[in-house]
């Protein structure tokens, strides 16, 4: 009994305490760094697009939201014909953004893009792209990787060995 | 004339009022529960968010109103409608203040017990009639809650009609003039709130509704509007139940300064608050518990509260 008139008491008590609620559109959300929300495709330093259109976040998506065509350019440069994320069946789970090799695709805090179509949440690869680097400003992949591309012979990337001729390396 | 215009209006402005306030405790339940919550609850529509209320009739009314072809059709349609009437009805006898009254009913306290027992009806009709049992097993506790709770709900108010000397809800106020009932009557008074609690089924005591186990008992069956009678009738039983506690033990409309219209309303509304506190606070009991509160502690305390109250009435004549 007593117990009773003990809870009542606490709850009317937080009549005086502060209220948790965020009233959104007024007040927006702090979101941490992390937060997985809208994505984006992230370019070099240089100004190139990282992504070299490996297929792997559209493998490693569980709702299969991403699709993309790769092609390659005169330089030897890989990179996607087009580029669909489909945000309607998006579940921001980052997964792809952890598959991806170059840091590429990226999960940023942003969560407002709701439309009044459905089809206006596919975003296109002129969507996605951004003119930045992302999280990773100095990351260039071309110029750790061992590809040889237009400018950039095999030996002369970041920390890389110059080759090594097989036929006359002799015990 | 005049005595026909004046009753009319009462009648009127009344029912205007009462459904106001009925409605407008839905936004005022949602708001306070929020409070207690720390959050805001409905503040968008209109100032304050009072206009929420509106918003929601509207939906309701636009709704689809479907009757399920299993269902029993005409008791199924008269149900809800027998909640909100028998309420109303318990209003008639209820004096604001000096004057202002329905009728002047000599038995006004026995009417008033009379329909809210009628009101299990409503309940019990409305369970069976949806031929679904989860809405049966609600209109099955709501018999035996009601019932049980019922019969010290008049014992109850026996000491306070002791007390007075009069079945009559203006004699009761006025004779509180020099010390309210619930001083006197306070045994009374707690068996009261418990039982209008049950009569009322809100939320400590809402067995026969039970959200999370019936999937809100007897009228999982219902949409729309008859939906909402429902729970206009539960708003409605609030504040009738709040206005009796008021009545009875809080001497009604007496109080200084203030006119007694405005005291009558502030007293309810504190009462209609502690209500919406409790459902905000307090756990639903055990089925069994509910029964066993009502008949092994309830009822004996009802009758001790007769018998000393006839002792000491006695001993002083």
């Amino acid at each position: 009994m007593i117990s009773l008139v003990r809870v009542i008491w606490r709850v009317l008590l937080h009549t005086f305490h502060r209220r948790v609620t965020i009233q959104y559109p007024e007040q927006k959300p702090r979101l941490k760094p992390r937060w997985r929300g809208r994505i984006i495709l992230s370019r070099d330093p240089d100004g190139g697009e990282r992504c070299v259109a490996c297929y792997l976040c559209a493998v490693v998506c569980p709702v299969e939201c991403i699709a993309l065509q790769a092609t390659e350019d005169e330089s030897g440069r890989r990179y996607p014909e087009f580029f669909r994320i489909n945000f309607s069946r998006c579940i921001f789970c980052g997964y792809c953004e952890e598959a991806c090799p170059t840091y590429a695709i990226q999960l940023t805090p942003d969560f407002e893009m709701s439309e009044y179509k459905r089809e206006n949440l596919v975003y296109e690869k002129e969507d996605l792209l951004i003119s930045g680097p992302g999280k990773y400003p100095d990351y260039n992949y071309y110029r750790v990787a061992g590809l040889s591309i237009a400018g950039k012979d095999k030996g002369q990337a970041e920390d890389e060995d110059p080759p090594v001729d097989l036929h006359t390396l002799m015990p | 004339m005049q005595e026909i215009v004046i009753p009319l209006l009462i009648v009127f402005v009344g029912l205007a009022v009462i459904l106001g306030v009925a409605s407008g405790l839905i936004w005022l339940e949602r708001r306070l529960l929020a409070l207690w919550q720390d959050r805001y609850g409905p503040n968008r529509v209109g100032p304050f968010g009072l206009l929420q209320v509106l918003a929601d009739v509207i939906k309701i009314l636009m709704k689809e109103d479907w009757i399920p072809p299993f269902a029993d059709r005409p008791v199924f349609i008269i149900a809800p409608a027998i909640t909100v009437v028998t309420t109303l009805m318990s209003f008639a006898v209820i004096a604001i203040a000096a004057g202002i009254t329905v009728v002047d009913l000599g038995i006004g306290v026995l009417f008033f017990l009379a329909m809210s027992s009628l009101g299990v009806y409503s309940l019990v009709l409305g369970g069976w009639s949806s031929n679904d049992k989860y809405s049966l097993l609600g209109g099955l506790r709501a018999a035996a809650q009601m019932l049980s709770y019922e019969l010290f709900m008049g014992l109850s108010l026996m000491g306070v009609v002791m007390l007075a000397g009069s079945f009559n809800l203006r004699d009761i106020v006025e004779a509180q003039r020099r010390l309210w009932f619930c001083v006197p009557q306070i045994v009374g008074l707690c068996v009261f709130f418990v039982a209008g609690l049950a009569e009322t089924h809100r939320l400590p005591l809402d067995l026969p509704e039970a959200d999370n186990e019936l999937v809100a008992g007897y009228h999982s069956e219902y949409s729309s509007m008859k939906f909402g009678m429902f729970f206009l009738g539960e708003y409605i039983g609030i504040t009738l139940i709040s206005a009796l506690i008021t009545t009875f033990f809080f001497g009604g409309w007496l109080g200084p300064w203030l006119p007694d219209v405005v005291w009558f309303f502030i007293k309810t509304m504190a009462f209609v608050c502690l209500f919406i506190a409790l459902r905000a606070s307090l756990l639903r009991p055990r089925y069994d518990q509910l029964m066993s509160l009502a008949w092994k502690l309830m009822l004996p305390l009802a009758l001790l509260n007769l018998i000393i109250t006839g002792g000491v009435l006695l001993a002083r004549r």
